[in-house]
């Protein structure tokens, strides 16, 4: 249950959410022209006359942009629909130069679908999808420049967008937080959208209202569009449903409207309540024929499907015996389980994750750097696990070994060799070892016979430090218990 | 159905079209000459036909992911009644 109940003063109250993502499709060229999608030109310059509405220009359609639409709704569980259509969604804009976007309405590509998230409290949820729809981007308006003027780059304009809208299935702001982690997680293995909530290529907007725990209808919502991080629609969410709590308690009404979230106040207020402001007068694009796809290119593109990250989770925790929690945060980030994978590939699985889970990802926040430019490679940190498990060295040299790997970049068993550490496991070297160490320490061996055996960890401690630590801890012991029985 | 003169200048706002006072009415009137047609229209029975989208008896082609096209800001802003440091400039929007 991670639902989120507001106590007012009159009753509890439920919290309601749906939300509408924009995702920026990866594709070299835009969905309706043969312009480039680049990022970071210059001012401009990735535009051609489809993208700044001049009179005569046809588009037409970027194969790529539907593939990667229908490869995202299979992700969400997600009916592909064979028969899709275009329309014209008409409002004025700087930014939109054609004085309509084109988009989808009444048929879009994808249809209802699901995706499954998990809770902190370990339980899981399914958060229903309504539809995902294919339109174009507007370009980008810049206020700051000067005070009288704004300024357009049309670089984004026709840039395709995949619009996946949820059902209001979400009661509280960690359930939204879990699903556009999880949404963010999907897009990035299928590599149909980067999910970079900050840069824009990701936005959301975020559908609140309440009702009084036990109301069966929905009461009037406010939307708050470009929220633009998790944090931050968790934010809203819960700022927004408070707002509402209070106004229905203090006997006003909400009205639906567009509000907008100010993440440095944490607040939320109006945008806009011009009265046509939502007139969008949809019709069919006249300039575009409807879509219909066949078996064999939706198959084509299932045919690309990628392991997703549940499923990559479960075989981690059942195949290859990581807990839950482990296999979680390998999962998230496709590079990372791949590069796991890639070191456990051989090797015990378990022991690779706790080495990436501890040692390995705190080298990596130490030295600020990303997985792809760690001086350790999969399969050094492989080798590594492989040099304790057979017994070449021990786990406390493990650790030396690892912080030199960090350092130099070598494989581990060169660094072994040229430093000595191979572990001493000639029985007869150690035994020597012990019967010195017996003959120095009359006292102890007659306490320990005596009873206190807590003094076998200072044996075995005495007999490290005369090997250098490369004796193997679980060797001494045994000969010690044997020899002082 | 019939419009009236509210809804001629909501339409009109909608368009961003200019229509003086003193043509409100014609446009009116014009606008339920269209509308009545429509309404003979409506006598035929549709029940089961099918919305026509397009008359074009083909379907949608697409073109591969190839970058084409762009690479031409003189030529896009060349008609941009004010431009600045290679944006287009419009007057101050802010919402």
């Amino acid at each position: 249950m991670s639902g989120m109940i507001i106590n007012g003063k009159t009753g509890d109250w439920e919290v309601i959410c749906g939300l509408e993502i924009h995702c920026q499709i990866i594709s070299k060229s835009k969905i309706f022209s043969g312009a480039s999608t680049h990022y970071g030109s210059d001012v401009n310059e990735n535009v051609s006359f489809i993208d700044a509405g001049m009179p005569g220009m046809l588009p037409v359609l970027n194969k790529q942009c539907v593939r990667q639409a229908i490869k995202t709704g299979l992700g969400l569980n997600a009916k592909i629909n064979k028969y899709s259509e275009f329309s014209r969604k008409n409002y004025f804009y700087a930014d939109l130069p054609q004085g309509y976007q084109i988009t989808q309405f009444q048929y879009p590509l994808v249809g209802e679908g699901f995706v499954k998230i998990d809770l902190e409290d370990g339980s899981s949820k399914n958060i229903g999808i309504e539809r995902i729809h294919i339109e174009q981007d507007a370009g980008k308006s810049i206020h700051d420049i000067s005070p009288t003027k704004s300024f357009i780059d049309l670089n984004r304009a026709g840039v395709g967008l995949m619009e996946i809208v949820t059902k209001p299935d979400f009661r509280s702001p960690e359930e939204a937080g879990a699903f556009l982690r999880k949404l963010r997680s999907i897009v990035r293995y299928l590599g149909t959208c980067d999910g970079n909530m900050d840069e824009g290529s990701m936005r959301c907007d975020v559908n609140v209202s309440v009702r009084r725990v036990g109301e069966t209808a929905f009461r009037t919502r406010n939307e708050m569009k470009n929220v633009n991080s998790v944090k931050f629609v968790m934010q809203a969410i819960e700022y927004e449903a408070r707002r509402h709590v209070e106004t229905y308690e203090n006997g006003g009404t909400i009205v639906q409207e567009t509000r907008q979230f100010d993440p440095l106040k944490g607040v939320t207020k109006v945008m806009r309540k011009k009265e046509f402001a939502h007139d969008y007068r949809y019709f069919p694009e006249p300039d575009l024929l409807p879509l219909v796809l066949d078996d064999a290119f939706i198959d084509d593109v299932k045919s690309e499907m990628v392991e997703l990250p549940d499923a990559k989770k479960e075989r981690f925790v059942h195949e290859l015996g990581l807990t839950p929690y482990d296999a979680s945060v390998l999962c998230e980030a496709r590079e990372t389980a791949e590069w796991f994978e890639k070191a456990a590939k051989g090797h015990d699985a378990k022991k690779v994750a706790n080495w990436m889970m501890g040692d390995f990802f705190a080298m990596l926040n130490e030295k600020k750097i990303s997985l792809e430019e760690s001086p350790i490679t999969p399969e050094n940190l492989g080798k590594l696990v492989e040099l304790v498990t057979s017994n070449v060295i021990n786990g406390k040299t493990a650790k030396d070994v690892f912080v030199l790997m960090a350092e130099t970049g070598k494989a581990p068993d060169v660094i072994v060799e040229e430093k000595g550490l191979k572990q001493v496991t000639d029985t007869a070297a150690i035994e020597k070892i012990i019967d010195e160490v017996i003959a120095a320490n009359p006292g102890n061996v007659a306490a320990y016979k005596g009873g206190k055996v807590a003094l076998m960890g200072w044996f075995v401690g005495q007999v490290m430090k005369a090997s250098q630590g490369k004796a193997n801890p679980g060797v001494v012991n045994q000969i010690f218990k044997s020899k002082l029985a | 159905m019939a419009i009236d003169t509210e809804t001629v200048r909501k339409i009109a706002f909608l368009s961003r079209l200019r229509v003086d006072d003193d043509k409100v009415q014609a446009t009116e009137d014009e606008f339920n000459k269209i509308l009545g047609w429509v309404d003979q229209l409506q006598e035929v029975d549709t029940q089961n036909v099918a919305p026509l989208v397009s008359v074009n008896e083909n379907y949608l082609q697409m073109r591969e992911d190839k970058v084409t096209d762009g690479n031409m800001p003189e030529e896009i802003l060349a008609n941009a009644p004010m431009k600045e440091y290679g944006y287009f400039a419009v007057p101050k929007v802010v919402e």
